[in-house]
This record gives structure tokens, C-alpha cells and sequence, in this order.
């Protein structure tokens, strides 16, 4: 399936692909369609990763933060993107903690603030199915920058940083419950949203929206997320 | 699994000793059954269903006769699965999603929404000015509702009907505005990528200066009713403290941060919408208290007050024009009119799509059933709302639907904090220190 021509067509130009968001077959969501599309495959990939000079500010923290983590930086620090204005640093998560220290505590980083952890699920990219996205916020510098953590679906283990950033308890509660990441470390993982004896990570993309199909003067609508749609 | 940890599971685990259950009536049998076995710790559940959580919420609570020794909040109770529900829509439903979130601060989570699709499209620039005007002026205009919905239901759960009565017949005045200008009071989706449903009907400007006053009004009651009761201040006052070192450790942020001396408000370090041009304050205070955020809400109205006043003579000044992008392949392509039998789509664009132009009628057609394209990738979007730091998290597949939206709802980080305000506190002080983080549960479940 995968042809690399393919590939070259939808990455962005000069970059190396990163993320594999999703590999789209068709144009429709229903199978079998008569549009002649039908075979289309698209491979749609993450901007890659971004070359020095990053602009702005962002060369600057990238330097303090490789000088900080010293040997253990080339490891720690995956790829930098600059996209859209904004920096993302891809962490290995044995540097995790490291790394969330660092950008806490350095007064040339001093990112007070974790707003969370957004988890996102790529069941496309094999091996690096599931991303958290950690957005920090600096008020002393008035900054804003992306942690993205990696790992694959069957080892879904990532180091709890709530010793570094207590705010994150509730958040880390919330990635687990819905995408079925854990967070190694954290005082009490338990689901937070839905109850306790839930089956599944509802937020996964293999989780089914749900839903019933409703009956209509004698035609029947189907549920939302089996009904023909455009992709 | 590695985990068993449970949110809503017995907190006592111990077989021997006794539980009851009591609904609210048969409290002195149980006052004597726990006298006649000597058992010091009592866990009460306050909640799901009770009128001060603001929803549903339930907090386990274990008191030691007035005194609240642990106190933990549990939540999910309003989950709906709103971030699932917008992968199966396209980016402009997504809006009709969001505005149902925190159902009393609906145009705030729109905004923040729409900023975040206008950056993954590249387009933040190409918004009209008289766009941003208006989402300026919605947000504030939210800004005060919410801020009076959380003085006024603060005031009604200590007992005190009128302040609450006040504050939401002041908030009505905001609501007459939003209704005329966006159709609906509440769950808008008025706010869309590339800009806004619609201009400002006739009159509007007349109108937006009409209700200035009334709101003044209403908050000078409210004032009065307040700043000097001995009551409001005996129970507010060093009740649910918490200090700058414990906000910076829970990521608290809106008033209750501004309430420590801290002066983070994202519309002055991270202007957006143009707020960086318009004149006002934020008002702070040293106090760490239910009392100082309760003052810091009310002068935050009056503050809104005032960009809602320059909102009105930047309308006046701009007048007729665009209030979408250029952009056709991103710019909602139906028109609302105001007819004989109320809001609806507008006769002019049913002509032109239905009998004058073929194109017309497939443009949108396509744009209304498939969307547009959203280049992939992700941004994150943060924006003040009134409850604090609302930060969004988009990712696109390059399709016409998110491939993901997270929600960085400000209560849901905020209620964190409940644990430190409440231990230690008398158990009538829990009802206090909810009212002054001031979540709402659609919001913190989603």
C-alpha cells in the first residue's frame, strides 16, 4: 500500500514526514462508491521535522534545553517542529521527566505551567500509535511551546510528571480514561469522566461513536458515525 | 491494567466497619447509632444531585463534626462526549458542539474554537476587522453573564434569593443583545471559522448603548447589595483561601489567580482579536479569598463594560461590511434575515441559490453538506475566558473534520483546587469555595 510516491505528494516540501496522521482510501466514506475514486489512497502526514534556524525565541530554548539535558540531550529531544508559529519538541518518554524539570525550573525556560495532557490516537503511524501533547505555558517569558510524547499501542506507558507539575493530576486521569494511556507514577490513576467499571478508551479511534439509527417516514437514518460521508 | 484505582468507589475499604445510607431526613438516628458505636469518621456525600454544585457534581466529603477533614470532588456526572462528537462533524459544526461545553460562557469556547481552526488554515490575518470587533463584543458581553451567574448563584446558595434575582435580571439586558445579534441567548454558534454568522441587524449600535446602563445598573445594585453586608462578608471573607505558591502548583488561573496579585489575563499578555487596542484593566486583589474574587468578578463587569462601550463605537465607526473572510471556500455561504415569523435563512440568498445561479446553488451546497479542507496539523489555542485559561487543542488529517479537539476547560483544572480550599474548613464553607472557583459542569465533563 505504501508507495512512495504517495508519500512525497502529500509531505510537506523539505521536511522529513514525522507523524502519520491517517492513510484515507476513497473519497467517500461508503465503500464501492461509483465516482472513480474509489482506489485513492492518501497517506496524510504531520509537518516534519523543522531545520535550524527555528526563528523567534525558539532557537534559544532549544539551546538552553540540549545544554541542560547535556549527553542526553540528542536522545531526549527527538525532532523540533516549527509549524504554524508554534514550537514542538518531541521527547523520548525515558527523558520525560527530565525534560518537564528542566523547563520548569531554569530561569531562562521557567515554564510555570502544564495546561494538561491532550492525548490524540494515530492508529496508522505502527509503533507510535498514541501522542500525548503536553502544552506548557511560560508567564514569566510570556512563551508557549508543545511537548508530544510517542509510544506504541501495546506499550501505552508514560512517566507521570505530576511530580513536576501537580496540575497535570486530573488531566493525566483524563488521557487514561479516554485514550487508555498510563500515566507511571501518578498518585491515583483512575478514571475520571467515565465510572469506574467502563470497558475501553472511548476517545480511541477503533471506539465506536455509538449511536442508533433512527427510523424516518419508513427510511432509516443511520447513526452518525456509519452514515455516508464525505472524508 | 495497571492501574485499580477507583474515582467513585467506597472510600472506606474496611468490611467491619459500618456504612449508611441517609437521605436527608433520619439524621439523628444515625447521630445516635454512631455515638452508640464510638465512631469518629463520618464520609458524607454532597452531591450529584444538589443546587449548589452548579450541575452535577459530587463531593465526598469527611467531616469531623463541623470540620472538613478530606474532601474530594468527583466528576463525569455531564459527560456527553463532546470531543468525540466533533470528529464526526465538519469544522464549522464543530462550533454548534463547543458552544454547549460550558453552556454559561457558550461564545467564549466558540471563540477560542474558531481562532484555533483560523490558525491551522492560515487565515487568523485575513479576518475582517468588524469580525473581531464582534466577537470582541460577544465575549465580553458572555463575560459579564458568566461573571453574574457565578456572583448571583454565590449569593442565592448562602441564601440570599436577591442577589441572585438581581444578577440575573442584569444579565437578561446582555442576553437582549446577544438574542438580536446572533438569534439565540445561549448555545449561539454564532462565532464561525472566518469570522461571524452575521453583521449587526438595524439599530444595533443604538441597541448595545441602551443596555450599557441597564447592566451599570444592575451591577450597582448588586454592589450595593453586597460590599457592605455583614453577612456576605462574615461568610466570604478568609473563607476558601489560597495563596499565589498553591495556584502556581494546580495551574489555577482567571479570578481566583488575579485574587493572589497575580495580573495573568491572556487578553493583555497574549492579546487576540485586537484586544491589545482597547482600553482596560485588570483588576486584582492580595486578599486569596472568596471575598476579593467575588469583588474582582463584579469589577471585571464593569471593566467589559467599558471594551463593550468601544466595541459599540468601533461598529458605529466601521459600518456596513463584510463580517466573514473573502475566501468563498471557507466563508459560510447561507445568509440569515430577520422575517415577519422571526430569524431565518435569508429570501434574497433562497433566490439567487434556487433560481438564478446554478453554481451558486452547488457552492453551497458542497460547503454546507462536506465543509472545506483543513491543511494538516495542530495548533493550540489559549484565550481568557471568564473562568480562566480555556485552551484548545486541534489536529487536522488535512480532511473536512478535526481529527481531534481537546478542551482545556478552566474549570475542570480549577476544581482541583477544591481539596485545598475546603480541608480544614467547616462543611457550610464547601459551598462557598465552589461558588468562588466557579466551574460549571458542562464545561469540566464535556
Amino acid at each position: 500500500m505504501t508507495d512512495d510516491k504517495n508519500l512525497e505528494a502529500v509531505a510537506p516540501a523539505g521536511r522529513e514526514p514525522l507523524t502519520l496522521i491517517n492513510v484515507r482510501e476513497g473519497m467517500f466514506g461508503a465503500k464501492g462508491d461509483t465516482s472513480g475514486f474509489d482506489g485513492l489512497i492518501q497517506h496524510v502526514q504531520m509537518p516534519g521535522a523543522s531545520e535550524r534556524p527555528y526563528g523567534e525565541w525558539f532557537d534559544g530554548v532549544v539551546d538552553v534545553l540540549t545544554e541542560l539535558l547535556g549527553d542526553d540531550a540528542d536522545a531526549a529531544i527527538e525532532y523540533v517542529v516549527v509549524d504554524r508559529g508554534e514550537l514542538t519538541l518531541y521527547i523520548a518518554r525515558e527523558h520525560l521527566l527530565a525534560v518537564a524539570q528542566h523547563l520548569r525550573d531554569d530561569q531562562d525556560l521557567r515554564f510555570e505551567m502544564c495546561l494538561g495532557v491532550s492525548g490524540v490516537h494515530y492508529p496508522a503511524d505502527t509503533g507510535r500509535e498514541l501522542h500525548a501533547v503536553y502544552p506548557m505555558q511560560s508567564i514569566t517569558h510570556n512563551r508557549r511551546l508543545r511537548l508530544e510524547v510517542a509510544v506504541a499501542d501495546g506499550d501505552s506507558h508514560i512517566p507521570s510528571i505530576t511530580s513536576i507539575y501537580p496540575m497535570n493530576n486530573w488531566h493525566e486521569r483524563e488521557t487514561w480514561d479516554f485514550f487508555g494511556i498510563v500515566f507511571d507514577g501518578h498518585p491515583s490513576l483512575a478514571r475520571i469522566e467515565m465510572p469506574d467499571d467502563w470497558v475501553g478508551h472511548p476517545q480511541r479511534k477503533d471506539y465506536p461513536l455509538g449511536g442508533i439509527p433512527v427510523e424516518y417516514k419508513g427510511a432509516e437514518v443511520p447513526s452518525p458515525d456509519e452514515r455516508r460521508q464525505y472524508r | 491494567m495497571s492501574t485499580n484505582a477507583n474515582a467513585t468507589g467506597p472510600i472506606l475499604e474496611d468490611p467491619e466497619v459500618p456504612e449508611y445510607t441517609v437521605y436527608g431526613s433520619d439524621w439523628s438516628e444515625v447521630a445516635d447509632e454512631a455515638v452508640r458505636l464510638g465512631q469518629q469518621r463520618i464520609v458524607m456525600n454532597m452531591g450529584p444531585q444538589h443546587p449548589s454544585t452548579h450541575g452535577v457534581l459530587r463531593v465526598m466529603l469527611e467531616i469531623e463534626g463541623e470540620t472538613v477533614t478530606e474532601a474530594r470532588a468527583g466528576i463525569g456526572y455531564l459527560h456527553t462526549g463532546i470531543e468525540k462528537n466533533m470528529e464526526f462533524r465538519t469544522w464549522t459544526q464543530g462550533v454548534t458542539f463547543c458552544t454547549r461545553m460550558d453552556y454559561v460562557a457558550s461564545m467564549t469556547q466558540e471563540l477560542a474554537y474558531c481562532l484555533g481552526v483560523e490558525k491551522l488554515l492560515g487565515i487568523t490575518d485575513d479576518v475582517p476587522e468588524r469580525a473581531s470587533v464582534l466577537r470582541v463584543l460577544m465575549a465580553e458581553l458572555t463575560r459579564i453573564g458568566s461573571h453574574l451567574v457565578a456572583v448571583g448563584t454565590g449569593g442565592n446558595e448562602l441564601g440570599a434569593t436577591t442577589i441572585m434575582t438581581t444578577a440575573f435580571v442584569a444579565r437578561e439586558e446582555t442576553f437582549r443583545v446577544i438574542e438580536a445579534i446572533s438569534g439565540l441567548r445561549t448555545n449561539n454558534a454564532y462565532i464561525r471559522p472566518g469570522g461571524v454568522a452575521q453583521g449587526l441587524p438595524e439599530g444595533g449600535v443604538a441597541m448595545i448603548r441602551d443596555m450599557i446602563p441597564k447592566v451599570k445598573e444592575g451591577l450597582d445594585e448588586l454592589a450595593l447589595l453586597q460590599m457592605e453586608n455583614p453577612i456576605l462578608k462574615g461568610r466570604l471573607k478568609n473563607v476558601a483561601t489560597m495563596n499565589l505558591s498553591a495556584c502556581m502548583a494546580l495551574g489555577i488561573t482567571g479570578p481566583i489567580l488575579r485574587s493572589t496579585g497575580l495580573p495573568y489575563d491572556l487578553r493583555k499578555a497574549e492579546p487576540y482579536c485586537g484586544y491589545e487596542t482597547y482600553d482596560f484593566q485588570v483588576p486584582t486583589s492580595t486578599d486569596d479569598d472568596a471575598w476579593s474574587r467575588m469583588v474582582i468578578r463584579m469589577e471585571e463587569c464593569y471593566e467589559s463594560l467599558k471594551i463593550v462601550a468601544q466595541c459599540a463605537d468601533r461598529l458605529e465607526r466601521l459600518g456596513d461590511g463584510p463580517v466573514m473572510v473573502e475566501d468563498k471556500k471557507i466563508a459560510w455561504p447561507a445568509q440569515l434575515s430577520i422575517g415577519s415569523d422571526g430569524q431565518g435563512n435569508s429570501p434574497e440568498h433562497i433566490k439567487h441559490i434556487m433560481g438564478e445561479s446554478m453554481e451558486a446553488l452547488i457552492h453551497h451546497f458542497k460547503l454546507v453538506t462536506e465543509g472545506f479542507d483543513v491543511p494538516a496539523g495542530q495548533v493550540y489555542q489559549a484565550i481568557e475566558g471568564p473562568k480562566g485559561v480555556l485552551g484548545v487543542h486541534l489536529v487536522s488529517d488535512g480532511g473536512t473534520k478535526p481529527w481531534r479537539a481537546h478542551f482545556r476547560d478552566p474549570g475542570f483544572n480549577n476544581l482541583q483546587a477544591l481539596s485545598i480550599m475546603a480541608q480544614g474548613g467547616q462543611v457550610a464553607d464547601v459551598v462557598v469555595a465552589i461558588a468562588s472557583i466557579d466551574m460549571v459542569l458542562g464545561g469540566v465533563d464535556r
